[in-house]
């Protein structure tokens, strides 16, 4: 009776899990993707490493010190690359091998076994916590409140930030805003995809949903659902034959992609042959 | 004919380098400037410099009419084309409504006035068809008609063109130079451009940059006069283009 309510509590919490991840990375990632940040976010995501590291070290919940590391590297590199004298792809290459080196060494002068390693890797939705889902929860919360509230100015600064900065727009301050949600969207999702896998939840569905759509809200709409049934049927596979379910949620999503891409070609083929070219 | 910007004794630049040296200029509303000259003499400093983008190190720029309304809107800019990600999720309806946020007005929403002003400025460019179009779709000629009316829907006191006339056809140039004739009845023009032989039929002054400003009060001017002023640059004219007015000299 308990070993089930147990099982039961652990596929409400990665179910739940699964609904939040796919909000906040659909919203975050659609933001990523089209202001082309994706190496930037792979370098946010692998220094937070380094704040788990020193979680272990420190005997703190990791995923704190991850998101303040996490959040601190990503306003350094916003801060760093606005100097012209050092270019910002070699700051994010910096700080992501430092992250990881950080994290490397705290994990390797904490005394005894390292619990749970594997799953800030690789991503285990069975260990995630009521208080990781309720950190989701919050953060999906003020994502939506932020994309919902600032959606035109969010826009107006992606698409032209110079032109916005002639408008007498606070750009800086809303870039280091953003970017600091970008951090805590990253290390938030860890827990269900780990930190190698967690940028294609942030990419792979609003590719999808770029296929199909060339609108910022329905792109952020389409890569939520997208993100949903990518969560779920990776939850079935990684329950079924018992693998990470980071692994197998993005598998998920890349056959879902293929899928997608190949209808998009024979759309575009019947088109034309409709055309009679 | 009333001033409304002044340039006084500017020294510009970047990290501490100086780009441009003691440039003054005044602009009136009336006037429809060419700003040319070499590759970094500072034509874009001088744009960011009266774009409000950089602070002089030393200089004033003056906007003659400060009242509180006027503040926003009195420049509308046009930047070039190849700095604008044409991938981007954007309608072309979304793009000119912007051109309507300014400042502090981040928490409202477009009012239907707004909109109205977006539709009438797409209608007065002739694109109001593409209205709904993502700019993915665009072509570079209806791209660059579509930032313009980003940059007329706040109707500004004076328009800033930067290299207008990249990636488009020679078509496309006459039809820009023609909207850009009847909006100078309105407003002041100011066009910075590599190639002086296209706009200077259009043009009524020059402003040649190259560290220091030289102002040129005619639109027809010789490569002398133009190495006179210290701005080596080539005068080419083109076949196609019908009204090449620069002045040929045989040596």
């Amino acid at each position: 009776m308990i070993s089930e309510l147990l099982e039961y509590k652990f596929i409400v919490n990665s179910l739940l899990a699964g609904i939040l991840a796919s909000i906040s990375c659909g919203i975050i990632g659609t933001y990523i993707v089209t202001r082309r940040m994706v190496f930037l976010s792979g370098g946010i995501t692998h220094s937070s490493f380094g704040g788990i590291g020193i979680g272990y070290f420190l005997g703190f919940n990791p995923i704190i010190s991850a998101a303040i590391f996490g959040v601190f590297s990503a306003l350094g590199i916003e801060f760093i690359s606005k100097r012209s004298d050092i270019r910002e792809d070699s700051v994010i290459g910096i700080l992501w091998s430092f992250g990881m080196a950080i994290g490397i060494m705290f994990i390797f002068l904490t005394p005894g076994y390292a619990p749970n390693l594997m799953s800030y890797l690789f991503g285990s939705i069975l260990t995630v916590s009521t208080f990781d889902i309720l950190l989701m929860l919050g953060l999906s919360i003020v994502l939506i409140l932020v994309f919902t509230f600032f959606y035109r100015i969010i826009l107006f600064i992606s698409y032209d930030q110079e032109f916005a900065r002639t408008h007498k727009i606070a750009v800086s301050l809303i870039n280091y805003i953003l970017i600091g949600l970008v951090a805590l969207t990253i290390v938030l999702n860890i827990k269900v995809v780990g930190i190698i896998l967690v940028i294609s939840l942030l990419t792979i569905p609003q590719s999808i949903a770029n296929l199909f759509t060339k609108n910022f809200r329905n792109i952020i709409i389409v890569s939520i659902v997208i993100g949903l049934i990518g969560a779920f049927m990776g939850l079935v596979i990684s329950y079924k034959i018992n693998i990470p379910s980071g692994a197998s949620i993005i598998f998920s999503l890349v056959m879902i992609f293929l899928i997608a891409k190949l209808f998009q070609i024979i759309k575009g083929k019947i088109n034309l042959k409709k055309q009679k070219i | 004919m009333e001033k409304i910007l002044g340039i006084e004794s500017v020294y510009a630049g970047y990290n501490n380098e100086v780009i441009l040296k003691d440039v003054s200029l005044e602009v009136f509303d009336d006037d429809f400037i060419g700003i040319i000259g070499p590759n970094g003499g500072g034509k874009t400093t001088l744009l960011n410099v009266i774009l409000g983008l950089i602070k002089p190190f030393k200089g004033s720029v003056e906007f003659f009419d400060d009242s509180k309304a006027s503040r926003n809107n009195r420049i509308g800019y046009l930047p070039q084309i190849n700095k604008i990600d044409k991938k981007f999720p954007i309608t072309v309806n979304e793009v000119v409504l912007s051109g309507l946020i300014y400042g502090s007005a981040i928490f409202t929403r477009y009012t239907k006035s707004d909109r109205e002003k977006a539709v009438e400025t797409l209608e007065r460019i002739g694109i109001c068809d593409i209205k709904n179009t993502s700019i993915e779709e665009l072509s570079g000629g209806q791209m660059q008609k579509v930032l313009l009316a980003r940059a007329l829907v706040s109707s500004p006191r004076l328009l800033i063109l930067d290299e207008p006339n990249t990636f488009v056809d020679n078509q496309f140039e006459g039809e820009l130079y023609e909207i850009l004739k009847e909006l100078n009845k309105e407003m002041a023009i100011i066009i910075v451009s590599h190639d002086v032989g296209t706009i200077s039929s259009y043009i009524k002054t020059i402003a040649c940059v190259n560290r220091s400003l030289h102002y040129h009060k005619s639109n027809k001017i010789s490569e002398e006069q133009l190495a006179s002023y210290n701005c080596p640059i080539k005068l080419i004219t083109h076949g196609e283009v019908p009204h090449t007015v620069l002045k040929k000299h045989h040596h």
